[in-house]
């Protein structure tokens, strides 16, 4: 195993008398990145502004290579850059605030140019070069932020919600242009950010921050399909949860029982002794079908229910399915929703694959 | 002419730049200094400081005359300095008195820049020195405003500066002082040139800032940066200042 670039150990922080942060490890490893996500107020941008040695933490340190930081300060934020949520470019030209950070780094005039150009290009904003920073759009302002930061050729990168200021065309544009780069320049990036999809997107491995803590860690697959909490499971969009009895256990395969349904899952890891468990679902693994239909597949659950309503989310839609005592919640397309005729009151059946259940233990 | 002799006016006049000026540039480091401790650092008696230098915004001159007479005075504590009727002690009052203008206008021009500035400025690799350096020129027009300000203040103000100048002849008297003098010997006509010099020549400074301040504001049109803040956490109470 490598060593970490970056690590927080036993990093404490408060404020006004509350714990913000309270993270025992963290390791960024080289060439990673590392997504944080988490709701708002969980202490994110705190621990990324510390991870940034942006401010000094109240207990615990911040180790860059395996060594502690203090007294180091200047020298290795020289080694690192940072993209916050506001562009907060400097009152010069898009070209001179590119060059900032290379000028404070002692990088001679000459390169200076040619890396802050390079970098411009890159972010498809080297046409402004010599315009104002206070001229450009949200978007391009980013963009210049994005390559300013790139231009100093940092050995960490740290992103504070990038992108979350604007609007979904341009978020999706530079995000694709940023991930792009990340791929052919493999800087450890640390990512904030309360967007999934940017975060599986971005994100090597996905960090899940609650209440000032580190719940969860893992590949954007674990954490979006096998949360380790309840709570964890709703922040990532697992929308179907209910408790469920283990009624039995066959080569890995376990039956629950909840609400007079039978349900078949994949066990897990650990599950020995457990006899209740929390049934999982995201809304996209759940099809819904009319009643008389006949389910595929020998390991397909179905349930029975009736629609208690159904919502329209841009493009799709999200509907309510009451499987009597199980509430299942479902994202239907625009097109299921013409072909079954679905509408509050509607009888359907609701069924997933038993790979799609994720259990949470109950002990 | 207005005057019995143009050459006591020119150097009335000049004088009274003289004097201002070095006193404004004082200011001017006093005040950016002092503006920037109070928009930036978190201390107790805080609130008492920006109270202190939004009354001194509009300090009375007499008050501060009397003040730097009482210091100046062959028997005060500085008497021995021997400043007291100099010009060394009209800049001395004029600093005090243009020192709490630059100060405002500094402290409240980077409590408006947005909060997280200096943290990007420190995160580009700035040392603390570097980042003063660098959000200072952030702030450059309301500076040069403040500049104005200050200057406007200093050599407008007539009480300080004759108190702890004295108005002599030849020595300490500047447009303000020659004025008074004039109007109480009931010159009006010369005491009328003498304010319109004045005047002319606050004029030609400020103009010659705005012409800067304007040319630093050319092709910016509207300020487009996405500034919606979002809270993680409290605000930053005491960022904290690297070594």
């Amino acid at each position: 195993m490598t060593a970490a670039k970056l690590s927080a150990r036993n990093l404490v922080v408060r404020r006004a008398g509350r714990t913000i942060v309270d993270v025992p490890s963290l390791d960024v490893m080289p060439g990673e990145a590392l997504a944080i996500i988490g709701p708002n107020g969980a202490g994110k941008s705190t621990l990324l502004l510390h991870l940034a040695l942006l401010q000094r933490p109240d207990a615990g340190e911040v180790l860059f290579e395996g060594t502690d930081t203090h007294g180091h300060e200047l020298a290795l934020r020289r080694r690192m850059a940072v993209v916050f949520q506001e562009p907060l470019l400097l009152d010069r030209t898009v070209l001179a605030n590119v060059e900032t950070g290379l000028r404070l780094r002692g990088v001679a005039g000459g390169e200076r140019r040619q890396r802050a150009g390079r970098w411009l290009a890159r972010f498809g904003v080297d046409a402004l070069a010599s315009r104002s920073s206070r001229t450009l759009s949200g978007g391009e302002a980013q963009r210049v932020s994005l390559a300013r930061a790139f231009a100093l050729e940092p050995e960490v990168l740290l992103l504070d919600e990038p992108f979350s200021a604007l609007d979904r065309p341009a978020r999706e544009e530079i995000t694709r242009d940023l991930a792009s780069v990340l791929a052919e320049t493999h800087t450890t990036t640390v990512l904030v950010t309360h967007d999934h999809d940017e975060a599986a997107r971005l994100g090597s491995r996905i960090a899940v921050m609650m209440r000032g803590r580190i719940v969860q860690t893992g590949a954007p697959s674990e954490v979006f399909g096998a949360p380790v909490s309840e709570e964890v499971g709703a922040f990532v969009g697992i929308e179907t949860m209910f408790e469920a009895i283990i009624v039995g256990r066959d080569e890995g395969l376990l039956t629950l029982a909840a609400g007079g349904h039978t349900i078949e899952a994949i066990e897990g890891d650990d599950f020995g002794g457990v006899t209740e468990a929390l049934v999982c679902l995201r809304p996209e693994d759940i099809s819904l079908s009319a009643p008389g239909a006949h389910a595929a597949g020998s390991v397909r659950n179905s349930m029975a229910g009736r629609v208690r309503r159904i919502v329209p989310t841009g493009a799709d839609a999200r509907g309510e399915v009451d499987c009597g005592g199980v509430t299942v919640i479902v994202r239907v397309t625009r097109r299921s929703l013409d072909d079954l005729a679905l509408d509050a009151g509607t009888d359907v059946l609701a069924s997933f694959k038993a790979t799609a259940v994720h259990l949470i233990p109950r002990w | 002419m207005l005057l019995h002799n143009e050459g006591d006016v020119y150097e009335i006049a000049w004088r009274s730049v003289y004097v201002s000026g070095i006193a404004t540039i004082l200011s001017l480091v006093l005040g950016v200094g002092l503006g920037a401790a109070l928009a930036f650092r978190r201390f107790p008696g805080r609130m008492v400081a920006l109270t202190l230098v939004n009354t001194g915004m509009g300090l009375p001159p007499v008050v501060v005359g009397l003040f730097i007479a009482i210091m100046l005075w062959r028997s005060g504590p500085l008497g021995q300095l021997d400043w007291i009727y100099t010009t060394r002690a009209m800049i001395i009052a004029q600093t005090a008195i243009a020192t709490p203008v630059i100060t405002g206008f500094t402290a409240a021009s980077l409590a408006a820049l947005p909060p997280r500035l200096r943290l990007q400025v420190y995160a580009l690799g700035a040392s603390r020195l570097q980042m003063l350096w660098i959000v200072l020129q952030e702030v450059r027009l309301p500076l040069l405003a403040a500049i104005m300000a200050g200057f406007g203040a200093a050599i407008s103000e007539v009480g300080a500066s004759v108190m702890v100048g004295g108005n002599v002849a030849g020595q300490t008297r500047v447009l303000t002082g020659a004025i008074l003098l004039e109007q109480g010997k009931g010159n009006f006509g010369i005491a009328l040139a003498l304010g319109i010099i004045l005047l002319a020549m606050m004029v030609a400074v400020n103009a010659l800032f705005t012409w800067v301040q304007l040319g630093a504001r050319r092709d910016r049109w509207s300020p487009t940066h996405a500034g919606d803040s979002h809270d993680e956490g409290t605000p930053i109470a005491s960022p904290w200042q690297p070594r």
